[in-house]
C-alpha cells in the first residue's frame, strides 16, 4: 500500500515513516509543505516510479508556508480533483468545523485524528488501512463534540446508554466486529443495537459498514 | 385638478413652516423652563455664599456692637452657612449638572447637533465623604463651564428661547383686546355723544370714538403680525439658542484631550493588568499541569528502564502508564492553547473561528459574516473571546438554545451582534464577564452595548474601530 506523508516537523515525519514502514506500508513520499503535498497527491512525486496518486495520504493540518490550515486545504483540493482520494488528517486539535468540511462531500476515505493517536501504533495503522479502504476514522473527541452539539436532539435522547456508546464507536468508523471487541460483547449484540439505533434515528439500515458510518455522521453533522 | 394640486403644493411648505415654528416655540419654552430651574439652583448657591460672606462681614465690620456680639453673629451665620452648605451644595451642583446634561441631550435631539460631555468620573469608592465629593465637583473644569452656562442662560439665554412664545402670547392678547374694544366702540361713542353739553368739549368724544374705531384694527393687525412674526422667527431663535448652548456646554479642546488621556491611561492600566494576570494563569496551569505530568512521565520511564531486565511485565505496565500520562499532558496543553489563541482563529480568521465556536457551544447558532478582509490579530482575538463569553452567557442564563451572530465591517468599525430569543434581563453591572468584555474591547476604543429587556430578546452589540487587511488569496 502506497502512502504519502505530509508533516513539517522532522521528528514526527521520520517517526511516522518508520512506524508505517514497520507495519508493511510503503511510504512513497514524505513532504513538509502544502504545495509539495498537492503535487504528491495529484501528480505523483518525482521520486515515485509508480507515479499516480497514492492509496492513502497522512496529512498534518498545519503546514508551511502559511502555518495555518494549509494541509487541510491541500487535502480538500486534492479530493476535489480526485474524488474519494483517501486522506487521513492529523492535528494537534480537532475542530467540528474541519470535520464537517471533510465530511461535507458525503464520501468515505476520510480520517481526522488527534496526533496523540499515533502513540498506539496498532490502532493508528488500523485507522490508516481503514481510510485507505474507503472507510472513515474520526477521532473520539470529534465524535464526543458532535454528540454534545446534538444533545438537544430528541431522537438521540431516546437512545439507551449502551446504544449511545455503540453510536459513538460507529461514528468513529469502526466495524461491528471492532465495536464488539471494544465493548466485549458479541457481534450479534452489536448488530441488534445498531438496528435499534437506525430505527430510532429513522436512518436507512445498510449492511455496508462504510455507508452506515457515513449515514450516522451525516445525521450528527446536520 | 392641477390648479388645486399647485395650490396644495404651494401651501404645503407654508404649513410645514408654521408647524416648525410652533414646534420651535414649544421647544424654546422648554429651554426657558430649564433656565427657570437653573435660576432656582443658582439662587440657592448664591444664598449659601452670601451666608458665608455675611459671616465674614459680621466678624470684620463695625456695627457699633460689642466684640462678643460680633463673634456670636459671625458664628451663627457661619453655622447656618455650613449646615445649608452641607445639605445643599453637592445636590444643587449636581442638579445644575443634570440640567446641563438634559440641555445637551435636548440640543442633540432637537437641533441635531450632539454636544459632548467631559465630566471627571467620581473618585473610587461608592460613597466618598462629603468634602471629596464637593472637591470633585468644584475642581472639575466642566462644572465651572456649567456654571458659566447657567449664569448666561439665566441672565439672557432664556429670553432668546422664550421670545417667540412671548411674542405670540402678546400678539394674541393684543388681537383679543382689539377685537373686544371694536365690538364695544359703537356703544361707547353713542353714550358719549348723547350728552355732549355735559362735558363741554363736544369735539373730544368724537375724537375718542374715532381713535377707538381706528385703533382697534391697528391693534388686531399689530397683534396678528406679532403672532406671525413669533412663529416665523422661532426656528431661527431656537437655532441661535442651541448654538449658544453648544458653544458654552461643549468641552473645550483641552478638556477633550484630558478626557482622552484619562481614558487611555485607564484602559492601558487595565490591559496591562489583565495581560499580567493571564500570563500568571498560564504559568500556573503549565506548572501544575503539563510540566508536572512530564516529570511523572520521566520518572515512570526511569523506573521502567530499571525494571526492564528483571521484571519485563512490570516495566511494560509502567510504559503504558507513561504513555497515558503523556496523552494527558497533551490534552492539558491543548486546552491551554485554546484559551490563549484558538487554532481556527489562527488558521482561518474571525468568521470561521466564530463558526467553530458556535458549533461547540451546544446552542443552535446562525452565523452571518460579511468581512471582506481580516481585522488586526489583537482585534480578532478580543472579538472572539467576547463572543465566547456572550455565547456562554446565553447558554447559562438566557434559557434558550437559539442565537444569532452577525459579523460585519462598516464605517471603519468591526460590528458584532449576538442576539438570543431568551428571557432577557441581563445586567452588565451584575457579572464580571460582561465587564471583562467591556474592558477588553475598550482597549481598542471599542464599545459593548447591551439591550436586554425583561422577557427578551437580548441584543449585545460590539463595535471596534479597525481597518481590514486585504483578504489572503488561497493557492488552492
Amino acid at each position: 500500500m502506497r502512502v504519502v506523508i505530509a508533516e513539517d516537523l522532522f521528528l514526527l515525519r521520520d517517526g511516522l515513516t518508520r512506524m508505517l514502514a514497520a507495519h508493511g506500508l510503503d511510504v512513497t513520499a514524505a513532504v513538509d509543505n502544502g504545495e509539495d503535498l498537492l503535487k504528491a497527491l495529484t501528480g505523483g512525486s518525482p521520486g515515485d516510479p509508480a507515479g499516480g496518486p497514492p492509496d492513502v495520504a497522512v496529512v498534518d493540518v498545519r503546514l508551511p508556508p502559511t502555518f495555518t490550515d494549509e494541509g487541510l486545504r491541500a487535502a480538500l483540493a486534492a479530493r476535489r480533483e480526485i474524488p474519494g482520494l483517501p486522506v487521513l488528517v492529523l492535528s494537534q486539535y480537532v475542530e467540528q468545523l474541519y470535520a464537517r468540511e471533510l465530511l461535507a462531500e458525503g464520501r468515505g476515505g476520510i480520517g481526522y485524528l488527534l496526533k496523540d493517536r499515533v502513540f498506539d501504533s496498532r490502532q493508528f495503522v488500523d485507522a490508516v488501512r481503514r481510510v485507505a479502504a474507503g472507510g472513515t476514522a474520526m477521532d473520539p473527541e470529534v465524535i464526543a463534540r458532535l454528540l454534545a452539539s446534538n444533545s438537544g436532539d430528541d431522537a438521540i435522547s431516546t437512545l439507551s446508554p449502551r446504544e449511545r456508546e455503540v453510536l459513538a464507536l460507529m461514528a468513529e468508523g469502526r466495524s461491528n466486529a471492532a465495536i464488539a471487541q471494544r465493548l466485549t460483547v458479541t457481534e450479534r449484540a452489536v448488530a441488534k443495537h445498531t438496528a435499534s439505533i437506525f430505527l430510532k434515528l429513522r436512518l436507512q439500515p445498510s449492511d455496508d459498514d462504510n455507508r452506515r458510518v457515513l449515514a450516522v455522521l451525516a445525521y450528527l453533522g446536520r | 385638478m392641477s390648479e388645486a394640486a399647485t395650490a396644495m403644493a404651494g401651501r404645503r411648505p407654508v404649513r410645514a413652516g408654521v408647524r416648525g415654528g410652533i414646534t420651535a416655540t414649544g421647544q424654546g419654552l422648554a429651554f426657558a423652563g430649564l433656565a427657570a430651574a437653573q435660576l432656582g439652583l443658582l439662587l440657592l448657591l448664591l444664598f449659601l455664599l452670601s451666608l458665608l460672606g455675611l459671616a465674614v462681614v459680621a466678624l470684620l465690620g463695625n456695627h457699633g456692637i460689642s466684640v462678643r456680639q460680633h463673634a456670636v453673629l459671625a458664628l451663627v451665620l457661619l453655622a447656618a452657612g455650613l449646615v445649608v452648605g452641607r445639605l445643599a451644595a453637592v445636590p444643587s451642583l449636581l442638579g445644575l449638572r443634570n440640567l446641563a446634561r438634559l440641555t445637551r441631550r435636548l440640543v442633540g435631539d432637537w437641533a441635531g447637533v450632539s454636544v459632548a460631555e467631559s465630566y471627571r468620573s467620581l473618585p473610587s469608592g461608592s460613597q466618598p465623604p462629603f468634602h471629596e465629593r464637593l472637591y470633585w465637583l468644584i475642581s472639575d473644569p466642566a462644572t465651572q463651564r456649567d456654571l458659566v452656562w447657567s449664569a448666561v442662560d439665566v441672565v439672557f439665554g432664556w429670553l432668546i428661547a422664550a421670545l417667540p412664545a412671548i411674542a405670540i402670547v402678546t400678539g394674541f392678547l393684543l388681537t383679543g383686546s382689539g377685537l373686544g374694544r371694536r365690538s364695544g366702540s359703537s356703544s361707547s361713542s353713542a353714550v358719549v355723544s348723547a350728552k355732549p353739553g355735559a362735558v363741554g368739549l363736544p369735539n373730544v368724544p368724537t375724537a375718542v370714538s374715532h381713535t377707538h374705531s381706528a385703533g382697534a384694527p391697528l391693534e388686531v393687525l399689530f397683534g396678528l403680525t406679532l403672532v406671525c412674526l413669533g412663529v416665523a422667527v422661532a426656528p431661527w431663535l431656537l437655532r441661535g439658542y442651541t448654538g449658544l448652548a453648544r458653544t458654552l456646554l461643549a468641552p473645550t479642546g483641552q478638556a477633550e484631550l484630558a478626557q482622552r488621556v484619562h481614558h487611555l491611561t485607564q484602559t492601558r492600566i487595565e490591559t496591562i493588568d489583565s495581560g499580567a494576570a493571564e500570563i500568571r494563569r498560564i504559568e500556573r496551569d503549565l506548572h501544575d499541569g503539563a510540566q508536572a505530568r512530564l516529570v511523572a512521565v520521566g520518572m515512570t520511564l526511569g523506573a521502567a528502564e530499571d525494571l526492564i531486565g528483571t521484571r519485563p511485565d512490570a516495566a511494560r505496565a509502567l510504559l503504558t502508564e507513561a504513555r497515558a500520562s503523556s496523552a494527558l499532558a497533551l490534552a492539558e496543553l491543548r486546552a491551554l492553547v485554546r484559551g490563549i489563541h484558538p487554532p481556527v482563529l489562527a488558521d482561518r480568521g474571525l468568521a470561521d473561528a466564530i463558526r467553530a465556536l458556535a458549533l461547540d457551544s451546544g446552542l443552535r447558532v446562525e452565523v452571518a459574516a460579511d468581512l471582506p478582509g481580516r481585522p488586526p490579530p489583537p482585534v480578532e482575538s478580543a472579538a472572539y473571546f467576547a463572543v465566547c463569553e456572550l455565547l456562554a452567557n446565553v447558554s447559562k442564563h438566557a434559557g434558550t438554545r437559539q442565537a444569532w451572530i452577525d459579523l460585519r465591517h462598516e464605517r471603519g468599525m468591526l460590528r458584532v451582534d449576538v442576539v438570543d430569543d431568551g428571557s432577557g434581563g441581563a445586567d452588565p453591572t451584575g457579572g464580571t464577564g460582561l465587564r471583562g468584555i467591556e474592558r477588553r474591547v475598550a482597549a481598542f476604543d471599542g464599545i459593548l452595548a447591551l439591550n436586554s429587556p425583561a422577557g427578551g430578546p437580548t441584543v449585545a452589540t460590539m463595535e471596534i474601530p479597525c481597518a481590514l487587511s486585504s483578504p489572503k488569496t488561497s493557492s488552492y
